[in-house]
């Protein structure tokens, strides 16, 4: 199911027409029918402008250089990369390749690039680009290799050319060959997870000709006191996506035209503007009054008046996890049973139930069901008071004490109100004979700083994924020794990074599927909620697919006729 | 009156160099950097560290404030953290539109408040006066963005009378020359343009104006009261002068002092950005803009908007003390 060996796939107009309508066929069954992709009953027409709330300008339409949602979700309007998720999905599909295959050893991954593509700029897509805008992102060079600046680089091949900082790694990426209409990407050390990283929007194939002429890697000052000076991020973007860039009026709007030209099925609209409306309750009132068609970030309790209203609310896939982390350095969370007496004490089911919108799901493991290596039967640990107290008196530990830490001035999709879910976990936990110190700090920067550190005891926290894989999940929090989670099972990291490694994408499975076993055996955190962070559209607004990796596209939305 | 305003224009330079270093520390005394804000929970050690460094925020803070001073002095107030442009032009580009919802703002205050202050001083308990005194009290009551959504809710959502988001309709498509939306379209006679532009103030300018609307008609109405039992209002009546003439020369012009003055301190503090009304209408100016640069740390969009935004305060105050001398002659010839 899984094999990406020789894949060769249609082109992604007729697999994202297919599952659209498996999704609307779905939605009719029941469920969340009002949910997903429902089709109004109103006809759609062709052409038309829509008008999507964001929250904030794209800081960059260079993708080499964001990782914010609100830069990616532009630059995957202008720009392809060269594979993609399926819509509305993880899994991975060609793009601007139409076939790759690695190498039996994983490092050499071979791209067949698709033929007929244009840049917006008129120039041709080919390996020659492909390989240019690899070596681009290898040779970044001062602010350049900033993690605020190429965060996606650096999770995905770590390093550079020439690291400037000495905890940067070796680079996964060695270099990039051309052989006809095939792309030879060379890597210094198998990674599977590789090819999932490559769908990340900051992976966008441009046009060489566009990023020297507009200087995209112009960054003058001193490595201290940096100046973007180019123009290709800011005003003259040119990708191959099926919208190119009419206008950028930062602060006012950003317009979107379709690409005549595009390679594949065209875009419906003719324009798609976007509008910033930083305020959650302003872009909900934006959408009420008309002045939009949809808005991303739909705030939790807005949800059920919308749908009242008559608006569609559409969810994207569960694609993130919240949950109480451990710190096993510190007593008594080194002690296994007293672990189990948390997991069994933390009535999660109540607190996903009543703190958070219908569609959460109770998470039982750190990565969301969507994902491979899921595993189906990790060792479960159901809300037992009695059996807490039981597994406390098993410890050893008499009165035992923990330091319970949350953050304040946060909302996040997996933890909208970081206090009442504090105050549920620690009532929880009191009744079941712990004694709690409450520990809470602003989130920006001293609860993280404090998590970084060690500092905490019991955690509240969370993570929302970047991409497909299982080791942007799990791998993320275990694969190597973090103060945060204190000293886990041995075998742990050596099993997260053979999976990482593993080029076989259904060994891969049992590989994490098997690790994620371990872990909840182990019992370094209860993960306890999956989100579903939900967009809205107006009426009869029809063919926006939402992705649990934000991997969306406007080019197949429709407006009613 | 030039020596007085080329003294308090010198007066801008010790105000300056004071405010930058107390902002200066200020930011660096906030929990937390730009890193944090920009990694979130992505950020680790090393990459926070490797952040300030490329920042410059791991040198020593009198480092850091002499090469800040430096480049304002050639006005170059840095680059955004968040954005990656420039301070000044990023400045530019939203001033404009705080200069217009603050300019309608006070229109809206001026034209309503100051004849409603007036009625309600030259007839102490009347109907009028009742009823500007409930006003004012609800208004300077009513939280702004409380106001700014129920007026959004009521116009924009429920009646569909006036637009509640942005400066203009998106769909619009016009030049902008200066910035300002409503001027731009006048100027580049795109008429409806301008009055969509026009149209979009409405409903922030009202939610924005209340405040000083309400202080407005207190401090006039405290004012006509007060003249109008002067002595020499008196005198002029019993010499037979007629009421408009006592109205308009010895009521309306000494009362005139400090109503000028608190529409000088409101413009001020007006033109310093209206974060809430900002935000509920995303009109996008100064405001919304500085209370983002505090949430993300963005250090040199902080010290270059407070430093400008003082510059504008003290500009403001001194047009104020300037008009004194068109009004009172007396302030004139001091």
């Amino acid at each position: 199911m899984h094999n990406l060996r020789r894949q060769s796939f249609p082109r992604r107009g007729a697999l994202a027409l297919g599952l659209a309508g498996l999704l609307v066929g779905t939605a009719a069954c029941g469920g969340n029918s009002e949910d997903t992709g429902r089709d109004t009953g109103s006809a759609a027409q062709t052409g038309g402008t829509l008008v999507f709330g964001t929250s904030s300008d794209p800081v960059s339409m260079d993708g080499a250089y964001v990782s914010d949602g609100e830069s990616l979700r532009v630059v995957r309007q202008l720009f392809e990369t060269l594979v993609t998720t399926v819509p509305g999905g993880t899994e991975i599909e060609p793009l601007l390749a139409t076939e790759y295959e690695p190498s039996n050893d994983g490092k050499t991954w071979t791209f067949t690039l698709r033929k007929g593509v244009k840049f917006h700029d008129g120039t041709a897509f080919d390996a020659k680009a492909v390989c240019f805008n690899f070596d681009r992102w290898y040779n970044f060079k001062g602010v350049q290799q900033s993690a605020s600046v190429s965060y996606y680089w650096q999770t995905v091949f770590s390093g550079y050319a020439n690291n400037e900082d000495p905890s940067l790694g070796q680079s996964l990426y060695q270099n990039c060959e051309v052989k006809g209409d095939q792309a030879v990407i060379n890597l210094t050390s198998s990674s599977a997870s590789f090819l999932s990283g490559l769908a990340l929007a900051s992976f966008s194939i441009a046009s060489p000709t566009a990023l020297q002429k507009f200087e995209a890697d112009k960054v003058t000052g001193t490595g201290k006191e940096p100046r973007f000076e180019g123009t290709f991020g800011t005003k003259n973007p040119v990708g191959t996506g099926p919208f190119k860039l009419e206008t950028f009026e930062p602060n006012n709007r950003l317009v979107l035209a379709r690409f005549e030209d595009y390679w594949g099925d065209k875009a419906k609209l003719d324009k798609v503007i976007l509008k910033p409306i930083a305020d959650g309750p302003a872009r909900r009132q934006a959408l009420e009054s008309g002045d939009i068609q949809g808005y991303d970030l739909v705030a939790p309790g807005d949800l059920t008046a919308l749908r009242g209203a008559g608006f569609q609310i559409l969810e994207r896939p569960a694609f993130n996890v919240g949950y109480v982390g451990f710190n096993t350095a510190k007593a008594p969370l080194d002690n296994p049973k007293i672990r189990q007496a948390v997991a069994h004490a933390l009535n999660r089911e109540a607190l996903v139930r009543a703190k958070y919108p219908p569609g959460a799901e109770v998470a039982k493991q750190f990565m969301p069901p969507s994902l491979f290596g899921y595993a189906k039967d990790v060792q479960a640990y159901p809300y037992d008071v009695a059996k807490a107290k039981a597994l406390i008196a098993e410890s050893g530990v008499t009165n035992p004490t923990v330091e319970f830490w949350y953050p304040t001035g946060v909302s996040r999709p997996y933890m909208p109100d970081p206090a009442a879910n504090f105050q549920a976990f620690s009532a929880d936990l009191t009744a079941a004979g712990f004694t709690v110190v409450p520990k809470s700090a602003p989130w920006n920067p001293d609860y993280l700083n404090t998590v970084d550190t060690g500092g905490t005891g019991l955690r509240l926290l969370g993570w929302t994924g970047d991409f497909g894989d299982p080791d942007n999940f799990i791998g993320t929090f275990f694969r190597t020794k973090q103060p945060a989670w204190g000293p886990l099972e041995e075998s742990i990291y050596a099993d997260l990074e053979a999976a990482r490694s593993e080029p076989d994408e259904d060994k891969r499975t049992d590989l994490y599927e098997a690790v994620n076993k371990k872990i909840m055996a182990f019992l370094p955190g209860v993960p306890y909620v999956h989100t579903k962070p939900a967009l809205a559209f107006a009426k009869g607004v029809q063919g926006y697919v939402p992705s649990p990796v934000s991997i969306e596209d406007f080019s197949k939305v429709s407006l009613p006729s | 009156m030039l020596k007085f305003a080329v003294r308090r224009l010198l007066l801008l330079i010790p105000i300056l160099l004071g405010l930058s270093i107390l902002v200066f520390l200020f930011v660096r005394a906030l929990p937390g950097g730009p890193e944090t804000a920009l990694l979130g929970e992505r950020s680790t050690p090393e990459r926070a560290a490797a952040v300030r460094a490329a920042y410059g925020l791991d040198r020593p803070v009198y480092e850091q404030y002499a090469s800040y001073m430096g480049r304002v002095a050639k006005l170059d107030f840095g680059v955004s953290i968040q954005t990656q442009q420039p301070v000044t032009e990023e400045i530019g580009r939203r001033f404009p539109a705080t200069v217009e919802l603050a300019t309608m703002a006070i229109l809206f205050a001026v034209v309503i408040g100051i004849p409603l202050g007036f009625v309600a001083g030259r007839r102490p308990s009347s109907w009028v006066d009742n009823l500007s005194t409930v006003g004012s009290l609800l208004g300077i009551a009513i939280p702004v963005f409380a106001l700014g959504f129920l007026l959004k809710y009521l116009f924009a959502v429920k009646l569909g009378w006036l637009p509640g988001t942005g400066r203009q309709d998106v769909r619009i498509t016009t030049e902008h020359p200066t910035g300002f939306y409503v001027l731009d379209g006048l100027l580049t006679g795109d008429l409806p343009a301008a009055w969509d532009a026009l149209k979009h103030l409405v409903l922030p300018a009202v939610a924005l104006g209340t405040i000083p609307l309400a202080i407005i008609t207190r401090i006039t109405r405290a004012a006509v009261l007060e003249t109008g039992n002067e002595d020499y209002v008196r005198t002029a009546e019993a010499k037979g002068m007629t009421r408009s003439v006592v109205t308009r020369r010895h009521i309306l012009r000494n009362a005139l002092l400090p109503v000028v003055t608190i529409i000088g301190l409101q413009t001020g503090l007006l033109l310093s950005g209206a974060i809430l009304t900002e935000t509920v209408f995303a009109f996008g100016g100064m405001g919304s803009f500085m209370a983002s640069a505090l949430f993300t740390r963005d250090f040199p969009v902080i010290q270059g908007g407070i430093l400008f935004l003082a510059v504008v305060f003290v500009v403001v105050n001194l047009l104020v003390d300037i008009s004194y001398g068109f009004i009172d002659p007396r302030v004139r010839a001091s």
